[in-house]
C-alpha cells in the first residue's frame, strides 16, 4: 500500500479489500467494553482542518484514540492561519512537532497532494475541495458490503450535486475498482465537464434508474460552493432529483439509501426517507470510525 | 558465505582430509576449504518431518486428557486458538474433550496482531479473526492454544489482548510444539512435543484444515 491516502485511485483492488477486511475485524472493538487497542502507542496524528467538519474530524479523532495514538487537533480558526500563515509553513511546524500522520481537510483541491511533498509522515486526505474524500468512499463501500454481502456486480446510483462532490468522485473510483456498476444521476449543470472520462454511466432521469439500483446514494446540494444558478429553484430540484417516499417505493425491496451527511432534509432527501430502516445514514457514521481505524493501522501500524 | 558454516560440520570436513598431514592447519582456513566442498553447509539438508499426521492427533488427545485431568472435567474451560493454526487446534481439542467425557467446551479464536511488540519491524499485516464464545471469558478458565511456542512473545501479546476482552478466572497455555528459546518468563501448561531446536532452524506446522495435511517439519535455515 501507498504511504499516503490521497485519492481512492491510489488503492488497488487488493489494497481496498485489505482495508475492508481489516475494518471487518476492527468493528468488534467498538462493541466491547474496552474500546482501545495499544497498536499506535507513541505515534502522533495531527488533524489539520481548514474547513468545517463534524463527522470526519470527530471520526478520525476517535479512530486514532482507539488505537492509542496521540491526537493533536488543529483548526484554521483561532490558529496562525488567520494571521496569514501559508500551508507550507503550517506543515513544517507540524513536521517539527513530530507528526507521524497528518489528516488534512482543505478547501483547495490538491492541498493534500502538495502537503505530501513537504512532510515525512503519512498524509490522509479528509476531503480536498471538490476533488476527493477517499475514507468516505471506503466507509460507504464497507457499509454496502456489510449490508449486501458484497460489492462486485452491484448497481450503485449516485444522485445529485456531482459537480461539487468529492464524495462522488472517490466513490466512483473506488466502487469501480471493487467491481460495482456506478450510475451518476444529476441535472446537466451539476455534472463536471469531464464526466465522460469517469468509469461510470450517466443519466438525467432518476425515475428510470431507480428500479435497477441496489444502492441509491444521495448527495448534498452544496450551496456554499455554488457561485451561479445551477437549477431554477430548490423546489424544482427536489421534485426531479430528490428522494421522497414515492421514489423509495420504486426501489427494489432490499435496496439501500445512503447519504454522506450532512443532509438537507426536504431538498435531496425527504425526512421520512432519511429516517426509514432502508437508510444507512447513522450506520455510515459508526462505520466511519472503524474504517479510519483500519486505514490508520495499515498506514502507521507497521514499519515506516 | 563459507565462513558462516556451523562448527558442527567442521570435524567431518577435517576427517575427510585426514590423510594429508597439512589438513589440520588448512582446516582453519575455512574460506578456502569448504567453498570447494559441495556437500558441506546446512542448506543441503532436506526438511525433516518431526511429527506425521497420526502423531499430531495422538499428542492432541493426550493434551485433551491432561486438560480434563488438570481442570477436573473441563467444566468452565474456554479454548482460544491463536490464528492461524491455533484455531483448528483448539477446535480439535474441544472435539476430543467432548469425545472423551461428553463435556461441551466452547472454543474460539484470539487474534493478537494489534498487541504484538514487533509490529514496527515489518509492514502492517492483515488481521486474523477474534471470535469469542457467546458466554464470553469472564470468570472462566481460558486455555490459549498455539501451534509453536518459541520466544513467548505471541503469548505475551495474547495475555494483553485477553486483558482487554474480559477477566478470566485463570489462563493456561497449550502448545503443539515447544521449541525452546524463550525470551520472556512464559511456559506452557500442556505440550504436545518438546522439540530441541537451533535458533536458526524453523519449525513449520501443517494442519489438514489449513494446509491439507498434518505434519510438523523442522527446516534448517538456508544461508545466503
Amino acid at each position: 500500500m501507498n504511504r499516503h491516502l490521497i485519492s481512492a485511485a491510489d488503492l488497488s483492488k487488493d489494497d481496498a479489500l485489505l482495508i475492508l477486511d481489516t475494518a471487518e475485524e476492527l468493528a468488534a472493538v467498538s462493541e466491547r467494553s474496552v474500546k482501545k487497542l495499544p497498536t499506535l502507542r507513541g505515534r502522533t496524528v495531527v488533524n489539520l482542518f481548514f474547513e468545517d467538519s463534524t463527522r470526519t474530524r470527530i471520526s478520525f479523532e476517535a479512530a486514532a484514540k482507539r488505537l492509542s495514538a496521540d491526537v493533536i487537533n488543529f483548526s484554521a480558526k483561532g490558529s496562525s492561519v488567520s494571521k496569514g500563515e501559508s500551508l507550507k509553513d503550517t506543515a513544517l511546524t507540524l513536521e517539527a512537532m513530530g507528526a507521524d500522520a497528518v489528516v488534512i481537510r482543505h478547501r483547495a483541491s490538491g492541498a493534500p497532494h502538495r502537503l505530501a511533498h513537504w512532510v515525512h509522515g503519512s498524509v490522509l486526505n479528509a476531503g480536498d475541495g471538490t476533488h476527493e474524500h477517499p475514507t468516505q468512499a471506503l466507509l460507504d463501500a464497507f457499509t454496502m458490503r456489510r449490508r449486501l454481502g458484497g460489492i462486485e456486480g452491484r448497481r450503485v446510483t449516485i444522485v445529485g450535486d456531482v459537480l461539487h462532490s468529492r464524495v462522488a468522485r472517490s466513490n466512483v473510483l473506488l466502487l469501480n475498482t471493487l467491481g460495482a456498476e456506478v450510475t451518476l444521476v444529476a441535472p446537466p449543470t451539476l455534472l463536471p465537464v469531464s464526466v465522460h472520462t469517469w468509469p461510470c454511466q450517466v443519466s438525467y432521469d432518476l425515475d428510470a434508474v431507480l428500479p435497477k439500483s441496489d444502492v441509491v446514494m444521495m448527495l448534498r446540494v452544496q450551496r456554499e460552493r455554488m457561485n451561479a444558478a445551477y437549477f431554477p429553484s430548490t423546489r424544482e430540484y427536489s421534485r426531479r432529483y430528490g428522494l421522497d417516499a414515492d421514489r423509495l417505493a420504486r426501489l427494489p425491496e432490499d435496496a439501500l439509501v445512503m447519504h454522506p451527511g450532512p443532509m438537507n432534509r426536504g431538498v435531496e432527501i425527504a425526512a421520512e426517507v432519511a429516517d426509514s430502516p432502508r437508510s444507512t445514514v447513522v450506520e455510515q457514521v459508526t462505520n466511519g470510525v472503524t474504517i479510519r481505524m483500519a486505514v490508520l493501522y495499515l498506514l502507521l501500524g507497521g514499519a515506516v | 558465505m563459507a565462513a558462516a558454516v556451523s562448527p558442527a560440520h567442521d570435524p567431518a570436513g577435517d576427517r575427510g582430509r585426514s590423510g594429508s598431514p597439512d589438513a589440520a592447519p588448512k582446516g582453519r582456513d575455512r574460506s578456502h576449504s569448504s567453498a570447494s566442498h559441495p556437500a558441506s553447509g546446512p542448506a543441503a539438508q532436506p526438511p525433516r518431518a518431526v511429527l506425521e499426521g497420526p502423531d499430531i492427533n495422538r499428542a492432541l488427545m493426550r493434551i485433551a486428557h491432561e486438560i480434563l485431568e488438570r481442570t477436573k472435567g473441563a467444566e468452565d474451560v474456554v479454548l482460544l486458538g491463536i490464528p492461524t493454526r491455533g484455531v483448528p487446534l483448539a477446535a480439535r481439542l474441544a472435539r476430543y474433550i467432548e469425545q472423551f467425557e461428553g463435556a461441551r467446551v466452547p472454543h474460539g479464536s484470539l487474534d493478537v496482531t494489534m498487541y504484538r511488540d514487533d509490529l514496527r519491524l515489518r509492514p502492517a499485516r492483515a488481521l486474523g479473526a477474534t471470535r469469542l464464545p457467546s458466554r464470553g471469558i469472564d470468570d472462566r478458565l481460558v486455555v490459549l492454544v498455539d501451534d509453536v511456542l518459541f520466544s513467548g512473545r505471541t503469548v505475551r501479546a495474547a495475555l494483553d489482548a485477553l486483558n482487554d476482552l474480559g477477566r478470566p478466572r485463570a489462563v493456561q497455555l497449550a502448545a503443539l510444539v515447544d521449541r525452546g528459546h524463550r525470551e520472556l518468563p512464559i511456559r506452557a501448561d500442556y505440550v504436545g512435543k518438546n522439540l530441541p531446536t537451533a535458533k536458526s532452524e524453523t519449525v513449520k506446522v501443517y494442519l489438514e484444515e489449513v494446509d491439507g495435511r498434518d505434519a510438523v517439519v523442522l527446516i534448517k535455515k538456508e544461508r545466503a
